[in-house]
């Protein structure tokens, strides 16, 4: 690994400023090369029809575009069938390598990361909220519009406004079962859902050693939800050992030292407690004890922010020889076919069939009420998701409670929110 | 430009699963997305984006999922501006890059009540709030969103631009 950087710039600005070739300062308008552009069954045929309707009749890299069907897919209705049409015929017209259809199809964050295509030092843009994922890796990634998507196709750009950083220095090591969603949650809960508003969420500190990358994914997915432009990650051992597990190289990345940051958390990683975010936003977090016994008509386990490998082990081992109760419905969607494999042949699947749980093909489904689990009026859940809004999962009178699988599982034992402590 | 019309306010937070609930996403079209445009969350929301045609909004509006769906749909929906003390980012993007106006003002949206007449004029750079006979500062956008502005949007200004129309991913 590289000897630690003596710059005073944030990680966002280390990254940005050696694609450029020259220092940029927080506030200024740059336009960048990117190394992937991501676009979904949602997003995309917007950025095709804007793309198409301007003019532009080759993408800037064939190779460097990622098509994923993953919002309403399988598709659950006509028009959502429609939608999957014009990516799949744009893919097949522009011969872009990195499309992916029902049967490979993943969960775009979790696929991406898996197979290798996003990587630390990248920089990378995707029409998903969500896209800030992948600063996990120590890249630069960050969600924009169709728009941009269709810019980003078109000429291999993007616009950014260099961003402030905030910092967090995390320290110590979490408890059994207390994982990556319970450190954002936490941190949502202290530093709201403007907290970060246009700023870089950077992660550093001795805690990342007890952080495994599926924490750090969960962790970086949720910055958006503090409003922040990305999260990003140091990179370290963790990092590399998953990046050569994909043939690709890690990019030596370090957070500067503390002083360089306007504004600094520290995060004491093993007094963090399991979390919950009431309805309706992921910021109002509370430890679970202090929101426990609320009666949960469904539980979802998966999505772009708990569907990996990690998060269903810890949900099979709460529900191994376990019934859900009755009054929950639980459904469980590993977020790649890879992970659905994986957790085929640990066991994982036939403990969740046996405790009564639905288990489905990856899909972001459920998690913005479009499929496979929309709740009904007056109906609660618990979800292992990412956002808690109004409507989010189904019905505007519907509500969604959000943790990590521990909390998520054990309450669809319990058919009542409580802590995995209490369940098991 | 001028804009003129009526107040209507939100608060703080407006996020973009209450501006355009996923269940809509299966279409893309302006007009059927402005039928749904905050309908679980202001049941009149259409007839006040076409008789009054200013929303006025809180911290953060926006925030939440990236879909240019949510400013395609106030667009479809006739409204004129959003006065807001914040934007959340992404959608702050989206309404530059397709070109719904966007006026970040923390006092004219706190001075703002219901039905209050506003005046924008983005030229002189001033917004009016008649009803209070109050006026504040429009402050301008950085020149390249400025320019973005005046093409009409991102992507007719980069089908205009050789120079982008051929870039390979290259830098600045």
């Amino acid at each position: 690994m590289a000897i630690k950087t003596k710059t005073k710039m944030s990680m966002t600005r280390q990254l940005i400023s050696s694609r450029l070739g020259r220092e940029v300062s927080a506030g200024e308008i740059v336009m960048v090369g990117v190394d992937m552009v991501l676009g979904n069954d949602i997003t995309s045929p917007v950025a095709i029809k804007e793309f198409e309707s301007h003019g532009f009749k080759n993408v800037f890299d064939k190779n460097k575009i990622a098509l994923v069907l993953d919002h309403f897919v399988p598709c659950k209705d006509i028009l959502s069938a429609n939608q999957c049409k014009i990516v799949r015929e744009f893919a097949s017209r522009q011969g872009i390598k990195h499309f992916f259809d029902a049967g490979d199809m993943g969960i775009e964050h979790a696929l991406l990361p898996e197979k290798g295509i996003v990587k630390s030092g990248d920089i990378v843009i995707g029409a998903d909220s969500h896209t800030c994922t992948y600063g996990a890796l120590g890249a630069f990634s960050t969600g924009v519009g169709s728009t941009d998507m269709a810019f980003g196709m078109a000429t291999g750009k993007v616009w950014l406004k260099v961003p402030e950083a905030v910092c967090f220095v995390l320290k110590g090591k979490p408890k059994k079962w207390v994982g990556g969603k319970d450190v954002i949650l936490h941190i949502l809960g202290e530093i709201t859902v403007s907290g970060a508003l246009y700023k870089s969420m950077e992660f550093c500190g001795e805690g990342l050693r007890s952080l495994s990358m599926d924490d750090r994914f969960t962790i970086a997915n949720m910055a958006i939800e503090a409003g922040a432009k990305n999260g990003i990650f140091e990179t370290d051992e963790i990092t590399s050992a998953y990046e050569s597990e994909r043939n690709n190289p890690t990019f030596p990345l370090f957070a500067p030292e503390v002083s360089a940051y306007g504004k600094v958390y520290e995060i004491d990683l093993s007094e963090i407690e399991f979390m919950v975010s009431a309805p309706h936003s992921p910021d109002n977090a509370f430890p679970v004890n202090e929101i426990s016994g609320v009666k949960v008509d469904q539980c979802v386990i998966g999505s772009c922010t708990n569907g990996r490998i990690s998060d269903l082990a810890a949900a099979a081992e709460i529900l191994s020889g376990k019934k859900v109760h009755p009054g929950t419905r639980t459904i469980i969607i590993p977020a790649t076919q890879d992970i659905y494999l994986e957790a085929l042949k640990k066991g994982y699947i036939e403990t969740f069939i046996q405790a009564g749980c639905v288990v489905s093909t990856p899909t972001c489904g459920p998690c913005l009420g479009g499929h496979m689990g929309v709740l009904a009026d007056g109906e609660k859940a618990i979800a292992t998701t990412n956002r808690n809004f109004l409507g989010r999962m189904g019905h505007p009178g519907s509500e969604v409670y959000l943790s990590g699988p521990a909390v998520a599982a054990s309450s669809a034992i319990a058919g009542e929110i409580v802590s995995p402590l209490e369940a098991v | 430009m001028i804009i003129t019309g009526r107040a209507f306010i939100y608060g703080d937070n407006i996020d973009t699963d209450v501006i355009i609930p996923a269940r809509y996403l299966n279409s893309f079209d302006p007009q059927i997305l402005a039928r749904h445009a905050m309908a679980d969350f202001d049941a009149d929301f259409a007839s006040k984006a076409k008789e009054r045609g200013i929303l006025v909004a809180g911290f953060n509006f926006g925030c939440g999922s990236s879909r240019e769906h949510a400013p395609i749909a106030l667009l479809g929906s006739g409204i004129k501006c959003v006065i807001a003390k914040s934007f959340a980012r992404i959608f702050f993007r989206n309404a530059i890059n397709i070109g719904l106006v966007i006026i970040e003002s923390e006092k004219a949206a706190e001075r703002a009540a219901d039905g209050d007449s506003m005046t924008i004029d983005t030229q002189k750079g001033v917004i009016k709030n008649l009803s209070k006979g109050e006026e504040y500062p429009l402050l301008p956008f950085p020149p390249f969103l400025q320019k973005i502005i005046d093409s009409g949007g991102l992507l007719k200004m980069a089908a205009a631009d050789e120079k982008l129309k051929k870039a390979g991913g290259g830098n600045e």
